[in-house]
């Protein structure tokens, strides 16, 4: 039988939409025991919503001041402490998640998995590199626990509704006092979160400017969908950096992802390529999205996307 | 006035599009240009800039590899990096044991600062800067967008999912270099000439005593499953009735 520590991620207050999709992945490995760990200053709400998942069977919660601000360097340590037990270790392919799980896996003396894609056996999994370009198959060895980071667009959240007992667990761990949080700024927006949106719209370079991105946020807000950008778009400071979607920003699945002004380099594509729809409107009908795309449309995005919302109603 | 240590991984080029061998072996990387990686190159710059402005006082370029990897050094030198270091190996080493290769180098240079790309655009892991961090007993901050050293500490502005943090980390410590970092500056042909003559020492990664870790084999190589060929419509309507048709609006 496997038994797999899911890593929670969380504000403090909820419970990150990842963490349904990594137990996700998890509940892919037969016989599997999936318990929740929530490292937390205060771990009652993180905990109720992670005890709603379903497949978990446990939530454990570790509560002390220093985990307020989830800094990985103090995470880590306790982790590693209460992860003895397990076979598999878990956590989402967030910036949190990335950041983390490689820093559990060297203090275990074991390499980490990231980007699991496929779960192909307890010991078995599936991956993909060169930006999506290739998709590799890992066997880990049977003997020491998995770590691995999920690609959380390859699955589906899992239900709530479930009721898992939520147990307080005490550790012994020394804590390193080296690393301190001093401030997180949140892009200020009220719209969809990109990666758990049903639709997402997307603007590149082809914008031209911050002011004419607009175009983009209003068809965005017209379908209540989340709003992205190319590498070049953030790079030419149309945008914040949180909105980058591709091999070094978000990989994303949205059941509806519209392109516009954005040519589909590699790194672009590899961030969308388990959209459920994906919608191309790119004045160059060579353009690579038009490869990728389900619907395309070849003309001035400064006609076509006015011409859409109005369209939209 | 602290060292830096840089460490650069030889990849295949930015722009080449990898092909996964016939029989599923690998990639087929023959005659295929290869770079440092880009983010690596970010994290050099940024070592650059901190001595440029009198915050450091070496940099040293390191690089886990096969005696190739002495071009990417070489470039590492030309971009101004003082020495360079190459662990060589035939072997392609998994990353927990590049890591410990790495900590032996930080043990023998005690540098103040560690700069590492946020991730290699080959495998896509981003772990090395973090298991690093985590061998060595010293702080992380990874995806970092900018950074200020003051004294014995650093000030590090991290690109995360909801926008960015900053945090304070204890110096040493590894820093990860996010795309947003700098921009890395052109290498001109007379510091191609200079780099020439710079130190580059060569030590053999057997001899660091650096035990393996438990290898993660890779069996197969696949292409991606390819997405089915989409419709072209010609104007607005055509995209409205094909959206509508699938149920999206």
């Amino acid at each position: 039988m496997s038994r797999i520590l899911v890593i929670a991620e969380h504000d403090g207050s909820t419970l990150n939409p990842s963490i349904a999709k990594t137990v996700a992945c998890a509940a892919q490995i037969e016989n599997a025991e999936i318990d929740v760990l929530v490292l937390a200053d205060s771990a009652a709400a993180v905990a109720a919503e992670a005890a709603s998942l379903a497949s978990v069977n446990r939530v454990l919660t570790i509560e002390n001041a220093a985990n307020a601000h989830s800094l990985v360097a103090i995470l880590a340590p306790q982790i590693v402490a209460a992860a003895q037990n397990y076979t598999h270790i878990f956590g989402p392919s967030t910036t949190f998640g990335k950041d983390l799980m490689p820093r559990v896996a060297a203090l275990l003396g074991v390499n980490q998995i990231s980007d699991i894609m496929s779960v192909e056996g307890s010991h078995q999994f599936k991956r993909p590199i060169y930006a999506g370009n290739v998709v590799v198959t890992l066997n880990a060895p049977a003997d020491v626990a998995v770590v691995a980071t999920v690609r959380t667009a390859s699955y589906k959240a899992v239900e709530s509704g479930n009721s898992a007992p939520i147990e307080s667990i005490s550790i012994d761990a020394d804590l390193p006092s080296h690393t301190r949080f001093v401030e997180a700024q949140a892009g200020s927006s009220d719209r969809p979160d990109l990666q758990t949106a049903a639709s997402v719209v997307a603007g590149g370079r082809a914008l031209g400017s911050a002011e004419d991105f607009d175009l983009i946020y209003t068809l965005a807000d017209k379908l209540s969908a989340g709003v992205g950008a190319t590498r070049a778009a953030v790079d030419a400071g149309y945008v914040a950096n949180e909105m980058q979607v591709g091999q070094t920003g978000k990989i994303i699945a949205p059941d509806l992802y519209i392109a516009i002004g954005i040519s589909g380099a590699i790194q672009h594509l590899t961030g969308i390529k388990d959209a459920g729809t994906i919608v191309a409107i790119n004045k160059d009908e060579e353009a690579p999205i038009f490869e990728v795309a389900d619907i395309g449309l070849v003309g001035d995005l400064f006609t076509i996307v006015p011409e859409l919302t109005e369209a939209l109603g | 006035m602290v060292k830096i240590l840089v460490g650069l991984k030889r990849v295949v080029d930015y722009n080449v599009r990898v092909r996964v061998k016939s029989d599923g072996s690998g990639v087929d990387t023959d005659g295929v240009k290869m770079s440092i990686n880009p983010f690596d190159e970010i994290a050099l710059e940024e070592a650059l800039r901190i001595k440029e402005s009198g915050g450091a006082s070496e940099v040293v370029v390191v690089s886990v590899g096969t005696s190739e990897a002495q071009q990417q050094l070489r470039t590492g030198l030309a971009m101004g990096a003082d020495r360079a270091i190459l662990v060589a190996t035939d072997d392609d080493p998994d990353v927990l044991s590049c890591a410990r290769a790495l900590l032996e180098i930080v043990n023998r240079e005690d540098p103040g600062l560690v700069i590492v790309g946020k991730q290699a655009i080959d495998d896509d892991n981003a772990q090395t800067g973090q298991m690093l961090a985590a061998l060595w007993g010293r702080p992380q901050a990874t995806c970092a967008s900018k950074v200020e050293l003051n004294g014995d500490k650093a000030t590090v502005t991290r690109e995360i999912d909801i926008g960015s943090e900053k945090i304070e980390v204890d110096l040493p410590a590894v820093i990860t270099a996010d795309l947003r970092l700098n921009e890395p500056r052109y290498v001109k042909l007379p510091d191609i000439m200079k780099a020439k003559k710079k130190p580059l020492d060569e030590i053999a990664f057997d001899e660091l005593g650096v035990e393996a870790g438990p290898q993660i084999l890779q069996s197969t190589y696949e292409p991606p499953s390819e997405r089915d060929k989409g419709v072209m419509v010609d104007d607005v309507q055509g995209l409205v009735a094909a959206l509508k048709e699938k149920g999206l609006l």
